[in-house]
């Protein structure tokens, strides 16, 4: 497997994500198969990026890569300035606690009220005391509209609210990256509407950068930039339709 | 350093994916104390018989003990000349000697005029017998010819003699052969080897067993002076004695007897299997609950590994359910436990009792039980790959 390892310019403490000439491939010996050919991409802080493409395109595969989940095979990816290729399984997992993540089932734990959850995030914050992690997770509930939801389980709340709840423990972690996965996959129009503006408002404010898979069309608008993937290779849009 | 691991606490993630599933705590909780009950029964049993085979060898005035080499067990106990016991007496550090005869003898019941057979020591009325004191006043009435002294904690078989006798009647009954009238109560206890006790005069004791050869008796009890070394003591009398005597310490005549129950029957085998089965039943409820409570929630420890959790805080979460699982099951078990060894005692008089031993063995068992369960259950958790809940 080649070492294609690129020299970080200048402009590489400005993104939060560089990845160049990543290729991932599934299977071994003939059943091999490859979902991602030579990708290149960058997010800048602040700066709002939707993949978009056929399903088995190879989006969720790359989504995974840079949230540090694989094991990148060839190419590189770097997040924060860190190369990814080649990092060992502790040093990814730290690096995660710096990426907040969004998944297509909100994926709370039932087993944790609203409030709970959200603090499961805030948690991973290094020196704060207890109560300094949970006002911080009041907070993120009240800024994503469930300030009076503190209590509920998962169980009773709404999708909307559920991903909502999702995007406040991502949040609370204070990350510099976020990744999504079709956030809004199983919310109606309405709902997901409000949850991708939600989503962009806090990400802008916290300048951390923001990765959002979706096939969904109504929310195409709130990207800064729009990345379209197919057979996996990338063709790099520019400023989407307002 | 207390206020910092206040604030450095976490949401309690363990005691909270136990109690959001009451119904499969329940049915944890349940088959652990059940696990527990099992073994507390079967170990208190155990002890219990063993405590019981030595019911009368503790209550025994005696600092060094003399029985004779063929004697086995308190069921069967041989005859030595009781001048090996006089010529203890030799020895500066022996202040006193109590002869007694010990066999079992059959018992008529006086109202169902069915026998069985009960443990009768003879003794000189006067000697001391046993460390309490409230026997000397009883053992007066032994001289007259005939009486005996009955135990009032006897089983019931022997006959209502206690009520009769607190009733103010004359408790008159046979004992091969030989009318005998019932003196007095006392209260001993059932042991292993012996349902009932019986306390006679060396004189009444001869006349119902006309065949025990002059001069022969089955226990020879010795008291030293106060401040003498019973182990020295013991080696001494060994030495100068002839090799027809055993001499024991009273402990050493306490372990004769346990060590004949232990290693000539079954019991101990049989009862420590019981709380191997206990055991093993406590593993595969636990491991069962443990182990579909972390697959059940796979996804939600993928996700947490997503978020950036270690896979060991996830291991500790596993093992903390596995302790709370633990402790909450003992609780019942050990209340359990103490509400039937009370039973127990009631219904057969033996001396079950809970001891902090039995306690402590049980609940490391339980220990053992629950965090061997959550490490098996663990495996399962390194299936959770976060790359897959995307």
């Amino acid at each position: 497997m080649g070492l294609d390892r690129l020299e970080s310019g200048p402009a590489a403490s400005d993104v939060v994500v560089q990845v160049a000439g990543l290729s991932h491939w599934y299977g071994a010996g003939a059943m091999q198969r490859q979902v991602l050919q030579s990708v290149d991409l960058a997010i800048a802080p602040g700066e709002v990026v939707l993949l978009t493409g056929p399903s088995g395109c190879g989006k969720t595969t790359l989504l995974t890569l840079v949230g540090a989940l694989r094991q990148v095979q060839q190419g590189s990816v770097r997040v924060f300035g860190e190369e990814l290729h080649g990092a060992g399984r502790a040093s990814r997992q730290r690096l995660r606690r710096r990426i907040g993540m969004i998944f297509q089932g909100h994926n709370l734990l039932r087993c944790l009220s609203a409030e709970q959850n959200v603090q499961m995030g805030a948690d991973l914050l290094p020196g704060l005391g207890y109560r300094a992690r949970r006002d911080r997770a009041r907070e993120w509930l009240r800024a994503v509209g469930l300030g009076d939801h503190l209590g509920k389980l998962p169980h009773d709340l709404s999708g909307g609210q559920k991903q909502r709840v999702a995007i406040a423990r991502a949040l609370a972690a204070r990350p510099q990256l976020l990744l999504a996965d079709e956030p809004t996959a199983a919310l109606d129009s309405r709902s997901g509407r409000e949850v991708v503006d939600l989503l962009k408002g806090l990400a802008r404010e916290q300048g951390c950068g923001v990765l959002m898979v979706t096939h969904d069309p109504r929310i195409l608008d709130v990207a800064d930039r729009l990345v379209q993937m197919e057979d996996g290779q990338l063709s790099q849009g520019a400023r989407p339709i307002e | 350093m207390l206020g910092r691991l206040w604030q450095g606490r976490r949401i309690p993630l363990a005691w909270l994916l136990l109690t959001r599933q009451p119904v499969r705590l329940l049915v944890a909780l349940a088959g652990i104390a059940f696990a527990g009950i099992l073994m507390f029964m079967q170990l208190g049993f155990r002890d219990g018989l063993f405590d019981a085979s030595v019911t009368i060898h503790r209550l025994f005035d005696a600092d060094l003990v003399l029985i004779s080499p063929r004697s086995s067990s308190s069921v069967s106990m041989a005859g030595f000349p009781r001048r090996r016991l006089v010529q203890a007496m030799a020895d500066p550090a022996v202040e006193g000697i109590t002869p007694v005869h010990w066999n079992l003898l059959l018992w008529r019941n006086p109202e169902t005029r069915g026998t069985r057979s009960i443990l009768t020591l003879g003794f000189e009325p006067g000697d001391p017998l046993f460390t309490d004191p409230s026997l000397a006043p009883k053992a007066k009435l032994l001289q007259d010819r005939g009486r005996v002294l009955f135990d009032e904690r006897s089983r019931p078989e022997f006959g209502p003699v206690a009520e009769w006798f607190r009733s103010g009647r004359t408790v008159e009954s046979e004992i091969g052969g030989q009318r005998v009238r019932v003196a007095g109560l006392v209260g001993l206890g059932t042991s292993f080897g012996a349902d009932g006790n019986l306390l006679t005069s060396h004189e009444t004791y001869l006349q119902l067993l006309p065949n025990t050869p002059p001069g022969s008796i089955e226990v020879g009890l010795i008291r030293l002076r106060p401040g003498s070394d019973p182990g020295a003591a013991v080696e001494r009398l060994q030495r100068q004695l002839p090799a027809d005597v055993t001499v024991l310490t009273k402990e050493g005549f306490i372990a004769f007897e346990q060590n004949y129950w232990r290693t000539s029957t079954s019991i101990g085998f049989i009862f420590t299997l019981g709380a191997a089965m206990g055991f093993v039943v406590g593993c595969v409820i636990v491991y069962q609950i443990l182990y579909s409570d972390v697959s059940d929630h796979l996804p939600e420890y993928a996700t947490l590994m997503a978020m950036g959790y270690r896979l060991p805080s996830l291991l500790g979460v596993v093992a903390r359910e596995g302790l709370l699982l633990a402790t909450f099951g003992y609780l019942p078990a050990y209340a359990a436990g103490q509400g039937l060894y009370w039973l127990v005692r009631n219904a057969t008089q033996l001396p079950v009792t809970m001891n902090t031993t039995r306690a402590l063995t049980v609940f490391t068992m339980i220990l053992v039980m629950c965090m061997g369960s959550a490490a098996l259950a663990m495996r399962r958790l390194a299936d959770a790959d976060p790359a897959e809940i995307f």
